[in-house]
C-alpha cells in the first residue's frame, strides 16, 4: 500500500484509503515512540525544512519531534526573522530553501492554498501545516486518530464541531476526514460564525449548545480566533462563553459521557472552562501526543515516495 | 516457475527437536534468555519452537516477543514497493538477557543486521544469538552467521526458500522456487 498523493495539502485531496494507512501506520509509530529508546533510523537520507510563515508552538514543535523521532535532518524557519521581511516571494525564499538539497517541505502559511500553489512550483514533497483558513491536514488526521483509539472506529459516530467556524482550518479539514471516515458531523455557534453554505457540506448547524452536545459522542471545541476577526463577531466574550461555553455544569447534565477535545492552544473560560479541560472525559492531551504518531506516519509515507535517484 | 521439496513436515519436525534440543543446552531454563521472533516471518518459527519447548521439554515462562525491522531496513525509498511494518510486541526488557533471533531463512543478512539495531531500542542484551530454519549459504552480504541452523541449503540467485506453516499457509513444507 502506498499514498495515492505525492503532497500533503489538505484531507480534501486524499482518499479514505489514504487515511486508513496513515492510521495503521500512525499505530506502529505510536509503539515506537513509547519505546524507552524512542527513535527509528527509517529517514536518515531525508532533510526537511520546516517553513513557518505564521506563529505555531505545538504544531512545529510536533513536526519537529516526528522528524527528529525518523533521523531526518532538520532545518528550522521562521518568517519573522528572515529575508521575507525584505520582501522576498515565496517561490524564490522556497527554492533558495531547496537548493540547498531538501526532499521535503512542511509549511505553515497565513495564505489559504498557500501549499497548493507552491506544489505547482516545486518539486519537493509538501506538506500543508496549516494555511489560513483553509485546511490543516494533520490536525484533522490527529483528531479522527483519537477518536478511533477512544472509540474504535470513526465511522457512525456523531462529532460537533463548536465555535469560529468560519476562521477555522480546524474545522474544515476535520469536517472531510470525518466524512470520509463515515462519520456525522454537526456545528455548533454564534451565527455569525458558522459559514455562510456549510449545509451543502452534508454538515448540520444546531445553534443550542446543550442540545448539540446530547447528540453527539464527541465534542470538538474550537478556539475562538481573535486574530483572525476584522469586525465583531458576537457582542462580548462573556456572552459567547454563556452561550457557547463548556462548563461541567453542562457536560453533568447530559445523562452520557462524551469525549470533548480541543485543538490548542485552548482560551481556558472562554470556550471551555478548567474544570472540563481538565477532567477524564478531556483527551486533549492524548490528541498531542497521537499528534507525534501520526505525523511520524505521513512523513514516512511521503518520504517513501521520494525514489532514491531523484536526489 | 517449478519447485522442490526440500523438507517435508516431518523433515521440519525433526530439525524443530533438534533446535529445541541445542537451544536447552546453552540455555537450560530459559530464566536469563528471551526468544525473539523478526517479523513477519520469523514468529511462526518462533511460536513453534516456544510450544515445542514448553510442552514437550517442560520449560515454563519462556519470553518471546516479536520485533519488526521496517523502520531500521537500510532498503528504505530503494526498493520499488514502500515498505510495510508489522507489529512489534516486546513487553520484557532485554537488558542484560541472551537474546535469540529467530527467522525463518537466512540470506544475505541484512534483515538480521537490521535486527541487531532494532533490538537496542529494548535495552543492551548480554548477548544475542541466531536462529534460522534455512540457512542460504554463500549469499550473505554481511558477516552474519546462524549459531543454530535447521538445514544449510546452496541456492543460486534467481532461486527463492519458500517456508510454509500450517496456521499460515495450510502445510509444513520449505521449497525451493525457481522462477
Amino acid at each position: 500500500m502506498e499514498l495515492s498523493v505525492k503532497h500533503l495539502l489538505g484531507i480534501k485531496y486524499i482518499t479514505e484509503a489514504d487515511i486508513q494507512l496513515i492510521f495503521e501506520t500512525a499505530d506502529h509509530f505510536k509503539e515506537v515512540i513509547n519505546r524507552p529508546i524512542k527513535k527509528v533510523p527509517s529517514l536518515r537520507d531525508i532533510t526537511i525544512a520546516n517553513l513557518f510563515f505564521e506563529n505555531s508552538t505545538r504544531t512545529k514543535l510536533s513536526f519537529e519531534l516526528a522528524e527528529k523521532r525518523l533521523s531526518a535532518d532538520v532545518i528550522n524557519f521562521a518568517s519573522s526573522s528572515s529575508s521575507v521581511t525584505k520582501g522576498e516571494t515565496l517561490i524564490d525564499t522556497v527554492n533558495n530553501i531547496l537548493s540547498m538539497k531538501v526532499d521535503m517541505v512542511v509549511m505553515r502559511h497565513p495564505n489559504p492554498g498557500a501549499g497548493v500553489f507552491l506544489s505547482k512550483h516545486i518539486n519537493a514533497s509538501i506538506v500543508n501545516a496549516g494555511d489560513g483558513a483553509h485546511e490543516h491536514p494533520t490536525q484533522a488526521l490527529l483528531d479522527c486518530y483519537s477518536i478511533r483509539e477512544k472509540l474504535g472506529d470513526v465511522a457512525g459516530k456523531k462529532i460537533v464541531i463548536v465555535g469560529d467556524i468560519l476562521h477555522s482550518r480546524v474545522a474544515l479539514s476535520n469536517i472531510f476526514a470525518l466524512q470520509k471516515l463515515g462519520a456525522s458531523v454537526k456545528v455548533c455557534g454564534p451565527k455569525t460564525l458558522i459559514p455562510k453554505y456549510i449545509e451543502e457540506f452534508g454538515v448540520g448547524f444546531e445553534p443550542n449548545l446543550k442540545k448539540a452536545l446530547e447528540w453527539c459522542d464527541v465534542a470538538n471545541m474550537l478556539r475562538v480566533q481573535n486574530e483572525r476577526m476584522d469586525i465583531s463577531y458576537f457582542p462580548t466574550t462573556r456572552e459567547y462563553t454563556q452561550q457557547f461555553g463548556l462548563n461541567k455544569k453542562l457536560l453533568d447534565s447530559l445523562g452520557k459521557e462524551i469525549l470533548i477535545m480541543h485543538p490548542g492552544p485552548i482560551n481556558r473560560g472562554v470556550e471551555i472552562t478548567s474544570d472540563v479541560a481538565d477532567s477524564k472525559q478531556s483527551i486533549i492531551l492524548e490528541q498531542v501526543q497521537n499528534g507525534v504518531a501520526v505525523r511520524m506516519a505521513v512523513i514516512y509515507l511521503l518520504a517513501s515516495k521520494i525514489k532514491h535517484d531523484e536526489n | 516457475m517449478s519447485q522442490k521439496v526440500l523438507l517435508n513436515a516431518t523433515e521440519i519436525n525433526i530439525a524443530l527437536n533438534r533446535l529445541a534440543c541445542q537451544l536447552i543446552e546453552n540455555h537450560h531454563n530459559f530464566s536469563e534468555t528471551v526468544l525473539v521472533g523478526i517479523q513477519p516471518r520469523g514468529v511462526f518459527l518462533a511460536e513453534r519452537l516456544k510450544s515445542l519447548l514448553e510442552t514437550e521439554y517442560k520449560i515454563k515462562d519462556i519470553k518471546l516477543g516479536y520485533l519488526d525491522i521496517t523502520f531500521f531496513r537500510d532498503d528504505f525509498r530503494r526498493s520499488e514497493k514502500p515498505l510495510e511494518a508489522n507489529k512489534t510486541r516486546i513487553d520484557f526488557i532485554v537488558e542484560n538477557k541472551k537474546v535469540v533471533f529467530i527467522d525463518d531463512v537466512l540470506f544475505t543478512g541484512r534483515s538480521i543486521r537490521s535486527a541487531l539495531t532494532a533490538i537496542q531500542s529494548f535495552g543492551r542484551p548480554l548477548e544475542i544469538e541466531l536462529l534460522t530454519l534455512i540457512d542460504r549459504r554463500f549469499s550473505r552480504h554481511l558477516p552474519i552467521q546462524p549459531d543454530y541452523r535447521g538445514r544449510q541449503v546452496d541456492a543460486i540467485n534467481g532461486e527463492k526458500v519458500k517456508v510454509c506453516w500450517k496456521e499460515n499457509d495450510g502445510e509444513d513444507a520449505v521449497y525451493l522456487v525457481k522462477s
